[in-house]
């Protein structure tokens, strides 16, 4: 079986189109990056300060260039460096395409969670809401259970990141889209039936009537 | 003639006991290290910390490439320095969460492109920012960095908090390059809140890596108005991996 979340990260990175511009959060999100198609420019945006991220850094590192998780990293040719407000305001002004987050909870109609467990170690939201609150559209890539809790509910427990903002959950079981009234499966894997995956979400899934099996590379 | 060339400790004299500061940097990268240790040698308690975050602690970041020292803001916070720290993320460096925890210090969470633009309305005299970051979140409810309720504006049927602008007292910033008059920019990533920072204070200070006269460089590579800057601090290195 291959890993779950390398197959998830395949998946998402079939999002993209020639030319888009992106944020990948920290750890799963950033595999995506591995598998954009070789004949695709996908430019990544780091929101400490620049819209084109390479590669980690391995050795001689530039320390003018970190990523927005403090590591050093490498540039592509085209990139352009900017500050806080100039990358935020890209953010806002929904000029970055998507963003591609973990999330802690995604509730039915949208409402992203994903930042903080109250009476846990505070980290802070980081540039987290202003990406969800801006960016046209925010991709959830995570497995789909918390070792069996779902995390696809109802509605949010957990203070929110913000509100009604993600478009598509991608997980090992499949890849769902937010919709007006609630979240419908478009693809579905393999290893799993349609009782499977809903047995796994808290809330009344939708099954799309053009529903494809969820394919591995 | 105006001279602005000073030591680091002439340039943090006026700094006193609880005093509201800025700090650029990203886990400090961009942050100006000779001003952080000037006031770690003036010993100066109680501050309030804007920055984006609570730096770099010894061994940070995890790897090869971890420093010896602590950096940026984390010099404060192993002096013991802050009360409070007004930041978009404090989960790095560790000492943070156990300053929180022995009750020494306090903390105000600020979405990071938020924060950017209240210290930049306060350098350019905008009244507060409208933005839709935090809308439904805890961001809506919880009160501002100084107590305030925020207030929610609805625009065309899309709802914005209005958030005010964050003024204080020092800023410290460092530039990879500035000539004698202030004029500077920062390389690459490490411009972050170096920016903005510049006039958001009653005092400006900068600690650029490279300084040069006035005309010696093309005036157009500069980012950031020399009127802006009050002092200018030599000896600030490039970070030694």
């Amino acid at each position: 079986m291959a890993d779950l979340k390398t197959r998830i990260a395949k998946r998402c990175a079939k999002e993209f189109q020639d030319g888009d511009f992106v944020n990948l959060g920290i750890g799963l999100p950033t595999q995506v990056a591995d598998y954009i198609p070789d004949d695709i420019m996908v430019t990544f945006h780091s929101e400490n300060g620049f819209a084109g991220i390479d590669a980690v850094a391995t050795e001689n590192p530039d320390v003018d260039i970190i990523n927005s998780g403090g590591t050093y990293v490498t540039t592509v040719p085209r990139v352009k460096y900017f500050d806080t407000a100039e990358s935020f305001g890209l953010v806002r002004g929904g000029h970055v395409k998507a963003t591609v987050l973990g999330a802690m909870e995604v509730a039915e109609n949208g409402d992203l969670a994903n930042w903080i467990i109250p009476g846990k170690k505070v980290a802070g939201m980081g540039g987290a809401m202003d990406l969800c609150a801006g960016c046209p559209e925010v991709i959830i890539v995570m497995l789909h259970t918390q070792k069996g809790t779902p995390k696809i509910k109802k509605r949010c427990s957990l203070p929110l990141t913000a509100e009604k903002c993600v478009s598509k959950i991608i997980t090992e079981m499949g890849v769902m889209e937010v919709r007006e009234d609630g979240i419908w499966v478009t693809e579905l894997h393999p290893d799993y039936t349609k009782e499977d995956i809903q047995a796994a979400t808290e809330c009344e899934l939708h099954f799309d009537p053009n529903m494809k099996a969820m394919e591995e590379e | 003639m105006i001279n602005k060339i000073m030591t680091a400790d002439e340039a943090v004299a006026g700094v006193k006991d609880g005093m509201t500061i800025m700090v650029g940097g990203f886990l400090a990268t961009g942050s100006p290290e000779v001003l952080m240790d000037a006031l770690v040698r003036k010993g100066v308690k109680h501050l309030t910390v804007i920055a984006n975050d609570g730096g770099l602690d010894v061994g940070q970041p995890a790897g090869e490439f971890a420093g010896k020292t602590s950096r940026g803001v984390g010099k404060l916070l192993d002096n013991h320095m802050v009360d409070h720290l007004i930041a978009s993320h404090i989960g790095v460096n560790p000492k943070i969460n156990e300053q929180i925890a022995e009750g020494t210090l306090k903390y105000t969470l600020v979405p990071q492109g938020t924060l950017a633009e209240k210290i930049r309305a306060a350098a350019y005299g905008l009244g507060g920012v409208l933005t839709p970051t935090g809308v439904g979140t805890p961001m809506e409810t919880e009160l501002d960095e100084l107590g305030r309720k925020k207030k929610v504006v609805e625009i065309e049927g899309k709802k914005y908090l209005f958030e005010l602008p964050l003024f204080a007292d020092y800023s410290f910033i460092r530039p990879s390059l500035a000539d004698k008059f202030g004029n500077f920019m920062c390389a690459k990533a490490t411009k972050n809140f170096n920016y903005v920072m510049a006039g958001a204070s009653k005092h400006t200070i900068i600690a650029p890596e490279k300084i040069v006269e006035v005309g010696e460089v093309d005036p157009d590579i500069f980012q950031v108005a020399g009127v802006l800057v009050d002092c200018i601090v030599e000896g600030e290195k490039r970070w030694q991996i």
